[in-house]
């Protein structure tokens, strides 16, 4: 007893160090696990309400630029509008069917407060959170393409696992229907990497990729990127440089898209659940 | 000014500060300054070494709520907070007896300089082979630790230089 006493009286400080050094290695771990990540981040109150009033001014600076690409945005809808307007109703008549109810998706508009994008696991904060109807795993995505996946929610703020965090893992596919699974190497934050691409699969420099459709969060056919670089090995872990659309560095405005049909997709996958 | 409430006023201070300027920095697209760590440099040498390991805890896991990096901030600025009494010895040649007479300001510029290099690059280095997580890019960790060092030694050299009294 007296010797074990005498160890923790010369080895106080080591032991210390050692129980908070273990403490911040269990909080960086259950950090990069997407199911376990719950208390060190940035969407509590203090650090998201910071955030956020910080971001109230910074906005200021980036309007003119945001109302350009909200501008884009609306030219590029109104676009895909009149191509539809060939049916012949007249127009105060608004013809709802409530027996047809096809909607699949739900949006909602947040603001990005915090924006990582330097380091090989990025988050970003948004300003929406569990009283706007948000939980995890819903997409994030801009009129340009898509950003990430919500991941941590709060009251008010939500953390956002960002398509630049190595264990960011989605499915995306060519225009002529080719699939393959997402990835980002860690280096650039314009480039992530197209993988498990079948080998017989076309694909040529400047090829449109956009999400796939095959998971429950992302809808099919939202952009992406186009292809940069091509490996030059026609083999089973060809690897795809694709030049992302949006220019993570400088995002501001994001929809929060919400799949109504989650739930029974996900029951009839698990049926363990009865 | 009481010691406290200054070290009190200098932790938040430098929170904010690198949460809110020096995190956006990003110079040239990665390298960051994370001058923080200059509260473990100028926390005064006590013989309880406690308080500090445990302020340099706290305030690495701050910096870390605010970035989202888990706990790398907190591993790294406590293992420096835990090797700084090795390179007191090793730098300026001082014992127990000479630690309440020990103000960093005072020493000569040869010495600090090798201190606080010899701390910051640990630093940084331990951060970013963290925050990498794997073997991969091993080539981006040293050239990230170089440039961040380097900003961040800049930095604080050009402070003190700014803000010292001079008599």
């Amino acid at each position: 007893m007296q010797q074990l006493i005498y160890f923790f009286q010369k080895f106080k400080y080591f032991l210390f160090f050692l129980l908070l050094q273990f403490f911040a290695v269990t909080i960086t771990f259950n950090n990069l696990n997407f199911h376990k990540s719950k208390y060190v981040n940035s969407a509590n109150k203090i650090t998201g309400g910071l955030y956020n009033q910080v971001s109230n001014i910074s906005n200021y600076f980036s309007l003119k630029s945001t109302s350009e690409e909200l501008i884009e945005e609306n030219i590029r809808l109104i676009n895909v509008l009149q191509q539809k307007r060939v049916t012949p109703f007249s127009s105060d008549s608004v013809l709802i069917d409530t027996v047809k109810y096809f909607q699949k998706y739900t949006f909602l508009n947040a603001k990005i407060i915090n924006n990582n994008y330097s380091n090989a696991f990025n988050f970003l904060t948004i300003d929406k959170g569990e009283n706007d109807g948000l939980a995890k795993e819903m997409a994030v995505v801009n009129g340009k393409g898509i950003i990430g996946i919500t991941d941590n929610t709060s009251l008010n703020y939500t953390r956002v696992q960002s398509i630049l965090n190595k264990n960011s893992k989605l499915n995306a596919r060519f225009k002529n229907g080719y699939f393959g699974t997402l990835k980002w190497s860690g280096l650039d934050y314009n480039i992530v990497q197209l993988t498990d691409i079948p080998r017989q699969a076309p694909v040529k420099i400047g090829d449109t990729i956009e999400t796939g459709g095959k998971s429950t969060i992302f809808p099919e056919g939202i952009l992406i990127g186009t292809v940069f670089k091509i490996d030059s090995k026609n083999s089973i872990d060809k690897v795809i440089d694709v030049k992302l659309f949006n220019d993570m560095s400088n995002i501001g405005a994001v929809y929060v898209i919400k799949n109504l049909h989650k739930k029974e997709i996900k029951s009839l996958e698990n049926p363990i659940n009865e | 000014m009481n010691k406290t409430i200054y070290f009190g006023l200098l932790f938040v201070f430098l929170v904010v500060i690198q949460v809110f300027v020096l995190n956006n920095v990003l110079f040239l697209g990665y390298v960051n300054p994370y001058l923080y760590i200059i509260f473990v440099f100028i926390y005064p040498l006590q013989k309880g070494r406690f308080p500090l390991l445990f302020l340099s805890f706290i305030l690495g896991l701050s910096i870390d709520l605010f970035s989202d990096s888990g706990g790398i901030h907190a591993f790294s600025t406590l293992s420096i907070a835990y090797f700084r009494l090795f390179f007191v010895k090793v730098f300026f040649r001082k014992f127990e007896n000479d630690y309440p007479f020990f103000k960093l300001s005072l020493e000569p510029f040869g010495k600090k300089f090798n201190y606080v290099v010899t701390l910051t690059v640990i630093h940084h280095f331990i951060l970013f082979s963290f925050a990498n997580f794997s073997f991969q890019n091993i080539s981006h960790v040293l050239a990230n630790t170089l440039y961040s060092s380097l900003f961040t030694l800049i930095l604080y050299f050009l402070g003190i230089y700014i803000f010292s009294k001079k008599q």
